[in-house]
């Protein structure tokens, strides 16, 4: 009765197919907007439909697999186009079709006049089919197909503008970057993906999972599958040692930063880690692995956003930061709040990024914060839901930001250790600062730019009307996830919905013994974060308006620091080094010029030369006269029958 | 006077067939090869009918209508070629038609 729910997966798909086939030949930008927001639209009120079936029937039986037909068939190895609907591919589902169609929409409005109108909205809507793909695949083989797909129209939009300037190079060259930097991860997604198929003899989640715990096999295996699949996620959701291609994506569109690169495709490691959970739990390391590296991540790229002047740089860092700290929850083990912290994510950064391609868009493409300021009086919608998505960001008590953020650091705190916890607030704090520096940067204080010059103005209604939603969603999207110790049992109605996908994890988990901790610590804890986040949003804003001479002394203070932050803890300088030159003076001077030109086009040569010249002489016997041809098999047949003869 | 044999048949037919090789090899003039090559085609056309006399076995009649059917077709496209290489070089000499090489 649900097959029809296939639909929902493909409508977007077929947005793409008409907008990619017909859109040139359209003229009118309404209607190729209207279609491709549709397609989204349509799809997101299936998800919804699909919702509120599963939520009327019992909890154990809150999932069904919808298939939409048999993709590869050798020998006992099948997969499927079939999509699970369970709690956990829903919830991701509605974000992506939820979030997507408010920036399908917003982008009606921020691509209006583009040349390639109608190539933006199919790329957008293709998007959208392959990361649904991705959530919804109910085996690895369909996921890894929406993984890649998602990859490829990541590089598409990337590389949008590809006759545009970017940084020192093109956007083109951004775009490489981004797939080239994601194949080391599919890599490491592929060899899981190999190992669990020769381990399990099956790529689908229900028998692989199913077979956990009833199948004997060595904790070092999970450890290699967990890590392998985890550099996977790594290089989707940016994190150390992958992260280095997503600063770069800023290249793009920036609704497409606001899409791809901030509320859904980059959150696919964390889902893809969260699908995987019980393999995971049983591999110590490999979640050790994670949460370290996660952390690592977000307190590394929020240290950078610190120093960033362009608008989309900070958000791009910020970004980073806040999928290290998913990613420290899945390394926890606290997979529901990663997926959490997923949600309330993609309500605040798509806004700030939508808020920031806003400011872009009336500044004539400027991006430099430091030549932004007084913005405010300009664009009050704009100001207000910005100053919204900064606060949810920053974790003001009540915004959406402040709950997944405060469930991740308590159970970093409660199943890691004090250390992660410490570290986790240091990098709230810091968020608090480098968001506030931006907010604060550009909306407040006098204007820094040419005012008779560059007059800026309020975007669109179809731009600000997404941007009011999502301001809306930032603030109210975090009263889902309450802490229990605030309303009681059950407040937390996020986690509820969640827990039964991660019953099994939950079960094999090596955190076994449960600690139980007190509701007083936990508010303990809690009012320190939210102190230092209060104090370190005043101080920015303190920071950038009164105090300006501070923000120089100090970065004169610490010349050193403050130059290794400029450039990024000079990562990029040092794979270029490392990595980038010596494969490129490896393929030049060795692969191309002695592997290639001396070694296979060699003997390629050699060899038709020596044909050359065995022919050369034989070719003598060719006389031209047909006479002697004749006379030649004259002979032959001659001496043949003489043959015969004799020895009959 | 003796009977006529088979081997009288064959012994004509293999001295046309002699001089028609021969004269394939050794004559300069394209119609004189030509000919010859005739020559050969008859002789074999001979050997078959004798043999299908001697054997009481009509399929080498059979045979050499086909040899005879070939033959004229060939005449007319050997012909019309000799034809055209006249047209081209005013010659016939078949030393002259010397393209076909390295």
């Amino acid at each position: 009765m649900n097959d029809y729910l296939f639909l929902a997966i493909w409508l977007p798909l077929l947005g793409f197919v008409f907008n990619g086939i017909f859109g040139s030949k359209i003229k009118t930008e309404k209607i190729i907007g209207v279609i491709a927001s549709g397609a989204v639209f349509i799809s997101f009120a299936m998800f919804v439909y699909a919702f509120f079936q599963l939520i009327e029937k019992p909890v154990e039986e809150r999932s069904f697999v919808v298939t939409f037909f048999e993709w590869i068939k050798v020998g006992s190895f099948r997969v499927s186009f079939s999509y699970l609907f369970d709690q956990l591919s829903l919830t991701m589902a509605l974000i992506v079709t939820g979030v997507g169609f408010l920036i399908h929409v917003y982008s009606i409005g921020y691509m209006h006049g583009d040349k390639s109108f109608w190539r933006f909205f199919a790329y957008l809507n293709l998007f959208i089919f392959m990361m649904l793909n991705l959530v919804m695949a109910d085996n690895f083989v369909l996921m890894f197909l929406g993984w890649e797909g998602v990859g490829l129209c990541s590089y598409l939009l990337i590389g949008f503008w590809y006759d545009r300037k970017f940084e020192k190079s093109t956007t083109a060259d951004a775009a490489k970057k981004a797939f080239i930097v994601n194949r080391i991860g599919d890599f490491g997604f592929l060899v899981g993906m190999f190992l669990l198929y020769y381990y399990f003899g099956s790529l689908n989640f229900k028998d692989i999972f199913g077979a956990i715990g009833s199948v004997e096999i060595s904790k070092d295996i999970y450890t290699f599958i967990g890590l392998a699949l985890f550099l996977g996620a790594a290089g989707k959701s940016a994190q150390i040692p992958l992260y280095v291609w997503l600063p770069d994506a800023m290249a793009g569109p920036t609704p497409v930063s606001a899409l791809i690169h901030a509320a859904t495709m980059v959150t696919a490691g964390v889902y893809m880690c969260a699908r995987a959970a019980t393999i995971f739990v049983l591999s110590p390391i490999a979640m050790t692995v994670i949460a370290v590296i996660g952390i690592t991540t977000a307190m590394f790229a929020a240290s950078i956003g610190l120093v960033q002047t362009d608008i989309k740089k900070v958000l791009a860092y910020s970004t980073i930061s806040q999928l290290g700290y998913m990613f420290l929850a899945i390394g926890v083990g606290a997979f529901a709040s990663a997926i959490f912290h997923v949600m309330t994510h993609a309500f605040f950064k798509a806004l700030l990024f939508l808020g920031a391609g806003s400011v872009i868009h009336a500044m004539h493409e400027e991006q430099n914060i430091l030549k932004y300021g007084g913005l405010k009086k300009y664009m009050p919608t704009t100001s207000k839901v910005f100053l919204i998505g900064s606060l949810a960001i920053a974790g003001f008590p009540g915004f959406s930001g402040f709950f997944s953020k405060d469930e991740i650091l308590w159970h970093s705190y409660a199943n890691g250790g004090i250390i992660f916890w410490v570290i986790g607030v240091i990098t709230a704090a810091l968020t608090a600062l480098y968001t506030f520096r931006l907010f604060t940067l550009t909306f407040l204080d006098k204007p820094r730019f040419d005012v008779s010059k560059i007059h800026p103005h309020e975007s669109p209604k179809v731009m600000t009307m997404p941007l009011i939603i999502l301001a809306f969603l930032s603030i109210v999207g975090g009263f889902i996830g309450v802490p229990e110790f605030i309303f009681g049992e059950g407040s937390n109605k996020f986690a509820l919905w969640l827990d039964p996908v991660f019953e099994k994890a939950k079960i094999l988990s090596f955190h076994g013994h449960h600690i139980e901790h007190s509701h007083i610590t936990e508010l303990i804890l809690m009012s320190i974060a939210i102190i230092i986040s209060l104090s370190f949003m005043y101080f920015a804003y303190k920071m950038y308006t009164d105090k300006k001479e501070l923000a120089q002394k100090i970065a004169n203070r610490y010349k050193i620091t403050y130059a290794v932050l400029q450039n990024k803890y000079f990562v990029d300088e040092m794979y270029e080094a490392i990595i980038v030159n010596p494969i490129v003076i490896l393929s030049e001077k060795f692969l191309w010029k002695i592997n290639d030109v001396k070694i296979i086009d060699g003997f390629i040569n050699y060899l038709a030369d020596l044909v050359e010249k065995i022919s050369s002489s034989v070719k003598r016997m060719q006389f031209g006269y047909a006479q002697i041809y004749a006379f030649v098999i004259l002979f032959a047949v001659s001496l043949s029958l003489l043959f015969l003869i004799i020895n009959s | 006077m003796s009977e006529i044999t088979i081997n009288h048949y064959l012994a004509l037919s293999s001295f046309m067939f002699v001089i028609g090789a021969v004269g394939v090899i050794t004559r300069r003039n394209a119609i004189v090869v030509f000919m010859c090559i005739e020559l050969m085609l008859n002789a074999a056309n001979l050997a078959l009918v004798a043999f299908s006399s001697f054997l009481g076995d009509v399929q080498g009649q059979v045979f050499v209508f086909f040899v005879m059917t070939v033959a004229a077709a060939e005449a007319a496209v050997g012909l019309a070629i000799i034809i055209a290489i006249f047209r081209n070089k005013q010659s016939l000499n078949i030393d002259e038609l010397n393209l076909f090489k390295w």
